[in-house]
């Protein structure tokens, strides 16, 4: 299996073709432009279908229509374009549809930036559209991510008939690394008998997310409810290093990640005491296993390019057992592992509160 | 023996009156029978007179009118 | 004798919920009998839009989605691009197309997608109570132009048909009315057309159908086939805007 260099938006959208993807309805915005540039060269040779929609809001209902036929279906954007698609997802998640949405975040709010940032996490991992529903979120943290989570986020879409987004953000998007990819050429097929694809010697289905009946609507949140557990039981992901003996742990998720981890080498290099929990799965949180590893004495540092959002989760999980503190830039701007390193030692040496 | 004859669905019928106004032969009427939704379904109130020409069922919005004709058809 | 008219197949059991008199109703008709003649209620997915017609779904006995407000034509583009040889249609009022749906008919117009569009022009908003809606006609009362539609207020109501036909994309475009039984049976011939064209792989084909709505209009439902005949057609011609068969001599 050979090594290829690639950008991430890249290996995301190559990872997706080789998934099996039909169809990628988009619309430009950067920095995820790499994304749709890829699919309309490469998608319409191999199977697939590309459409330029006129506005991220016909994207997403694209997608919604393709994904209720019944095929692999994607849309990218950044983080004003996901904002569009916000009424599309909260439609798709209602109606159980099974689709990939990537968001190559930049910073906000409002047009905001063009360069990477992690603001959109409310927006991702608390719903961002109408109504009680939960995206998938999976954050990949290097271009092999990119594609792996990307295959992954296409089987755990069709398996739970859920929408999964790929929280990706500029800096991962544009990088490039070197990526291996699968050759076995296996698509994990997913009969889906529900799909509006001709109602030929069966009974007619409908895609819907409509319902006036009070009871009816609340029973049908309760197996919506019921569903999003069975996800949170069986598909939280998270990696961490040196957490055993950690007096700090860092917490962060893609590209903040990479920087927390160069953070930890240059700690323990100082023989400072400093670990690394990675969550993976954004949502579901991987909230247990931070509830098991705070304990009295230790702190846990929150490592974000936003205002600090991610922090919440990981303060509910760790429910005030340990201190959770935030070392973060905004407006694009990214921390470095010397900022990091000096929030660990403000909190090694009782500088913060 | 009249040359069509119209088949009513009481109970879809919402009393809207189109059907009446249609019908070239005054074959229809509001009834006053009155059905689970409250309302008066048409009736035929002259059916010697239906030529079965389907005129008062194209009107129809709730498809309550079903039309029988003698043949030959005619189109 | 021989039954010469009844229930389409491709319509359901389920009693409408539209009021008494809904011209709703004769049209579902009319898309149902279009896909029975054409025996393709098997390969058909329809696209219920949001407003009166939100229930459409219940009614097609067919394939159905129900779409956000507005959005019916990039649902039925996403589904007809990866189900080339399925038949797509929506079903749309006015509020849903002309207004908050623009840019998603325009664009599927303008791609020409292959999908045939059955709109229902009603010049109001039935579902939410009789709201102004883009196609209301000046001078009309409703209860957001309460005094009546001015121009200065609210500008002029949209011909979507003579809209559409400035664009290379449509291959049929036709305006309908619904106010007696000859405009009815010319109405079905011409949502028949609208599937014939997609089933010709020809392009997109849209109907408007002028129809009414007698509880927000405030008059009994067959005084407002009157007031659509009257005040409705003179506003919005009846007729063809665009059929490229009649230009091949079809």
């Amino acid at each position: 299996m050979a090594k290829i260099l690639m950008k991430g938006n890249e290996a995301l959208s190559e990872a997706a073709i080789r998934a099996g993807l039909k169809a990628f309805y988009g619309y430009p915005i950067t920095p995820q432009n790499e994304v749709p540039a890829y699919m309309a060269e490469h998608l319409p040779l191999r199977g697939g279908v590309y459409l330029q929609a006129e506005s991220e809001v016909s994207a997403i209902n694209m997608v919604y229509g393709a994904a209720g036929a019944g095929v692999r279906v994607m849309t990218s954007s950044s983080s004003p374009g996901i904002s569009l698609k916000q009424e599309g997802i909260s439609y798709i998640a209602a109606a159980q549809l099974p689709c990939v949405i990537v968001n190559v975040v930049r910073n906000g709010p409002g047009l905001g930036g063009i360069q990477p940032a992690q603001g959109d996490y409310f927006q991702a991992v608390k719903g961002g559209g109408h109504g009680d529903y939960r995206l998938i979120v999976l954050a990949p943290g290097n271009v092999q991510e990119m594609a792996d989570l990307t295959t992954l986020g296409f089987d755990l879409a069709d398996k739970w008939r859920n929408p999964v987004m790929i929280l990706s953000d500029g800096i991962l998007g544009q990088m490039m690394e070197p990526v291996v990819f699968s050759e076995d050429g296996a698509v994990s097929e997913v009969d889906k008998p529900w799909a509006t694809n001709g109602a030929a010697g069966r009974e007619r289905n409908i895609v819907n997310s409509l319902d006036i009946i009070p009871d009816k609507a609340e029973k049908n949140m309760l197996r919506l409810l019921e569903k999003y557990d069975q996800i949170k039981a069986e598909e939280v992901r998270w990696q961490e290093h040196n957490t055993e003996d950690a007096d700090v742990i860092l917490v962060g998720y893609g590209t903040s990640a990479r920087v927390a981890r160069s953070a930890m080498e240059l700690a323990r290099k100082e023989g400072l005491k400093v670990g690394l929990f990675r969550p993976i799965t954004l949502w579901p949180f991987p909230e247990q296993r931070l509830a098991e590893l705070a304990k009295a004495g230790r702190s846990f540092l929150a490592v974000e390019m936003s205002a600090g959002q991610m922090i919440e989760d990981v303060r509910l999980a760790v429910n005030g057992v340990s201190p959770v503190h935030l070392s973060n830039r905004l407006g694009g701007m990214v921390p470095t592992p010397e900022d990091v390193l000096e929030k660990v030692r403000e909190i090694l040496e009782g500088r913060v509160s | 023996m009249p040359r069509g004859q119209v088949i009513v669905n009481q109970e879809l019928c919402k009393e809207c009156s189109l059907c009446v106004v249609a019908c070239p032969h005054g074959v229809l009427a509001i009834g006053k029978a009155i059905n689970k939704k409250g309302y008066h379904p048409v009736e035929a109130v002259a059916p010697e007179k239906c030529t079965g020409c389907t005129m008062c069922a194209v009107m129809c919005p709730d498809v309550v009118l079903t039309i029988k004709r003698k043949s030959p058809e005619r189109k | 004798m021989k039954t010469v008219f009844q229930k389409p197949e491709a319509l359901t059991d389920m009693p409408m919920h539209y009021c008494p008199g809904c011209t709703h109703g004769i049209i579902h008709r009319l898309v149902g009998e279009a896909i029975d003649s054409l025996a393709i209620r098997e390969q058909t997915i329809g696209v219920a839009s949001v407003g009166c017609s939100v229930f459409a779904y219940d009614y097609f006995n067919c394939d159905m989605q129900q779409a956000a407000h507005g959005r019916a034509p990039a649902v039925a583009t996403g589904i007809k691009r990866v189900l080339p040889e399925s038949m797509v249609f929506t079903y749309q009022g006015d509020g849903d197309l002309a207004s908050i749906g623009m840019a998603e008919i325009v664009h599927a117009a303008a791609r020409g997608e292959n999908i045939t569009v059955v709109f229902v022009n009603n010049a109001i908003y039935g579902m939410t109570s009789g709201q102004m809606a883009p196609t209301s006609l000046l001078g009309q009362k409703t209860a957001t132009s309460p005094r009546g539609r001015t121009v200065e207020e609210m500008g002029y109501p949209i011909k979507m048909c003579e809209l559409l036909a400035t664009l290379e994309g449509p291959a049929y475009l036709a305006r309908v009315s619904t106010h007696d039984s000859r405009h009815v049976l010319q109405a079905g011939k011409a949502i028949k057309k609208a599937f014939e064209i997609q089933q010709q792989k020809k392009g997109f084909a849209m109907v408007e159908v002028l129809s009414t709505c007698s509880v927000n209009w405030g008059m009994t439902p067959v005084k407002a086939l009157g007031w659509l005949e009257e005040n409705m057609i003179p506003y919005y011609p009846l007729g063809v805007y665009r059929d490229v068969t009649a230009k091949e001599g079809n």
